[in-house]
């Protein structure tokens, strides 16, 4: 007699637990215990999570259409938002997915720090979180650039070119970077390389660190929680918490399809190096850095561009070894705290007043404004698909020569194209004849056409007699096919 | 069997709000999955589905240009192949010919018997191929010689004072027509 079916469910997970440990494996993850118990404010961690996971499969799928090279990146991506189902809304999920998680990373940074959640024994947690801010933060630089619109291709410019400002090795990175000292095909295969393998490895393998260096130290609890050994009566992780960050994934994941579906996401006409208007504007969370870095010249960028970012880097970076008390509440940490306002505040300033220098400036609105309409024409104009390298080559080499045209058009009139194919492409009749002049001298081709060799002659190719003049054109044309 | 624990473990008083949050939790992975999947399927999908198997049409000339025709004229035909975000453009050569009736038609070059192109000539007043000297009349009727059957009519219309034509290749050697895709 069969068992009944829950029995059968029960024996098959045993059986596929003694060969993976999957149970224990999945009860160790779901049974992490929670000083305090559940709370909204702990979902930020899973949103990113599954916010890295949606731009893995978005990315994946829009490399299926995506060409890294700077002659056909901009047309690909078109193809992807004009023409390929659901290809605006998947390349929309993956553009604003990077804003995304520059508003969940800032939410979790936050939230961590009023927490005072880096205290106690967490200094590598929060170290492998600065390692992913990081890394973020070049996927949504590399990213920019991929495809190869105006926008793109000047912000990378001057997000490149501020690399130079660094002393000694500055220029030395720039060109690494840029594969050259000019940006090219070269720079968006090192861009494609660095968002597609490179930086998602380090961030999987930090990913796994970090969550790693979390479980080792157990949640923090509650602001009243003491971070090194919890009083509070915990929780385990599933369900409550669980379904607190599935709600909040459920809520990233309708937004970013709304947002999605109602504002796709633009492209310019593509990079054009020659236009020496363009006014380049990084996206959002770069525009605070951009206004920044507007302020320093000269003598002084050094301490503007590495001194004062290079001091607010290291404070935030180390923050849990110097703030080292258990103290969590945030009125009972004013200078950290303080810090850490200031710093957002400062960026958050920056951003405001780079926005209203582009308004207050008449001449800046007027090109950025024309850059926003240049936007609008070009996602309104039909695609239109890019003429292959191969098309016509044979003709277009002809008229190249004004006796290679002539010579075609006796190609023609003696009807040799009826054995050997339009432009000497070849037939069933007879051999192609593309190439012919890299095997022979024009001499050997002219003695050829007249005194066709055995073979020839047996294929059924005529002695061709021709005056000199136009003997001369049809070699040209015959030479031309290439 | 040692191995063999009971699935459930928790507390009865609190397995059903457990569960509860679990088909929950199975809810919410599964609309998250279908969102996710259901636009990169159907992009997946695209070349397989939204392909364009009609076939373009190719501008031959203006129909004024073919009024006062007495003799088969040769045109050459741009043929635009989409392959996905890229065009190729080739050209072929097509004769435009008046049928018994005196209506426009567009006859390829392709010679139905091994595929030479197929010249007019005007001495003879009739198409004879140099290979194999198959021969047809103006209007592509055969009239001697190893090809198979006449010269292939193509797919032809005029549209606002153009005469178009879509370009097909054939099957060589056959008696009756075989497009080929």
């Amino acid at each position: 007699m069969n068992p009944p079916p829950e029995e059968r469910h029960s024996r098959f997970r045993a059986w596929l637990d003694s060969r993976t440990g999957l149970d224990s494996l999945l009860r160790h993850a779901l049974d992490e215990p929670i000083p305090g118990g559940a709370k909204i404010a702990y979902v930020f961690g899973s949103g990113l999570l599954f916010l890295f996971v949606s731009q893995i499969v978005t990315g994946v799928f829009l490399a299926m259409y995506y060409v890294p090279s700077a002659d056909h990146a901009h047309t690909t991506v078109e193809y992807i938002t004009k023409e390929v189902t659901s290809g605006s809304f998947l390349r929309g999920l993956h553009a604003y997915g990077s804003s995304a998680i520059i508003i969940v990373l800032l939410l979790h940074i936050t939230q961590t720090f009023l927490y005072g959640s880096y205290k106690g024994r967490r200094e590598l947690v929060w170290l492998a979180g600065c390692v992913l801010l990081m890394l973020m933060l070049g996927m949504a630089f590399t990213g920019y650039l991929l495809p190869w619109d105006q926008k793109a291709y000047f912000a990378t410019t001057v997000g490149t070119n501020i690399l130079s400002e660094l002393p000694w090795i500055g220029n030395a990175l720039k060109r690494l970077l840029r594969g050259g000292t000019e940006m090219g095909t070269l720079t968006l295969s090192r861009f494609f390389v660095l968002h597609v393998f490179l930086i998602p490895a380090f961030i999987f393998a930090f990913v796994a660190i970090h969550v790693y260096f979390f479980r080792k130290s157990g949640a923090a609890g509650p602001i009243g929680e003491d971070p090194l050994e919890p009083k509070l009566q915990s929780e385990p992780f599933y369900p409550k918490q669980l379904v607190m960050d599935m709600g909040f994934t459920i809520l990233i994941i309708v937004a970013l399809g709304i947002i999605a579906y109602f504002w796709p996401t633009e492209l310019g006409p593509k990079a054009d190096p020659s236009d020496t208007q363009f006014l380049p504007r990084p996206e959002w969370y770069y525009i605070p850095v951009f206004q920044y870095l507007k302020y320093w010249h000269g003598s002084t960028s050094l301490i503007g561009i590495l001194l004062i970012p290079g001091i607010v880097g290291l404070l935030l970076v180390t923050v849990p070894f110097f703030d080292r008390s258990l103290e969590r509440r945030p009125w009972k940490r004013p200078v950290s705290v303080g810090l850490f306002a200031v710093i957002l505040l400062a960026l958050g300033g920056l951003g405001l007043l780079s926005h209203r220098e582009d308004l207050r400036n008449p001449g800046l609105a007027a090109q950025l404004k024309a850059q926003r309409d240049a936007t609008k024409e070009f996602m309104q104009a039909k695609f239109e698909p890019e003429l292959s390298g191969g098309s016509l080559l044979a003709e277009n080499a002809a008229l190249a020569n004004p006796g290679a045209a002539k010579g075609k058009e006796i190609f023609e009139g003696q009807s040799c194209n009826a054995c050997h194919g339009d432009n000497g492409v070849g037939t069933a009749a007879a051999p192609k004849l593309i190439g012919v002049g890299e095997k022979y001298t024009s001499t050997q081709i002219e003695v050829l056409l007249q005194k066709p060799n055995e073979q020839m002659t047996a294929g059924g190719m005529p002695p061709v007699n021709l005056k000199d003049d136009e003997m001369k054109a049809l070699i040209d044309y015959l030479r031309s096919l290439k | 069997m040692p191995f063999l624990e009971p699935p459930n473990d928790k507390a009865p008083d609190g397995k059903n709000r457990r569960s509860f949050l679990a088909a929950l939790l199975a809810a919410g992975s599964a609309t998250v999955g279908v969102l996710l999947a259901v636009p990169v399927i159907r992009f997946t999908l695209h070349p397989v589905l939204a392909r364009t198997t009609e076939k373009s049409w190719s501008d031959v000339g203006k129909i004024q240009e073919f009024q006062s025709l007495n003799a088969p004229i040769k045109r050459l035909v741009s043929i635009e192949e989409q392959d996905g975000w890229r065009k190729t453009l080739i050209e072929k050569p097509v004769y435009v010919s008046k049928d018994t009736r005196g209506g426009l038609i567009v006859l390829s070059a392709v010679c139905p018997h091994l595929g030479c192109t197929v010249p007019w000539l005007e001495k003879e007043s009739k198409f004879i191929c140099p290979c194999h000297r198959g021969v047809f009349s103006a209007d592509g009727t055969l009239l001697g010689g190893p090809p198979p059957r006449n010269m292939d009519r193509l797919r032809s219309k005029i549209e606002g004072g153009i005469l178009k034509t879509q370009y097909q290749f054939f099957r060589q050697l056959t008696h009756n027509e075989e497009e080929l895709a």
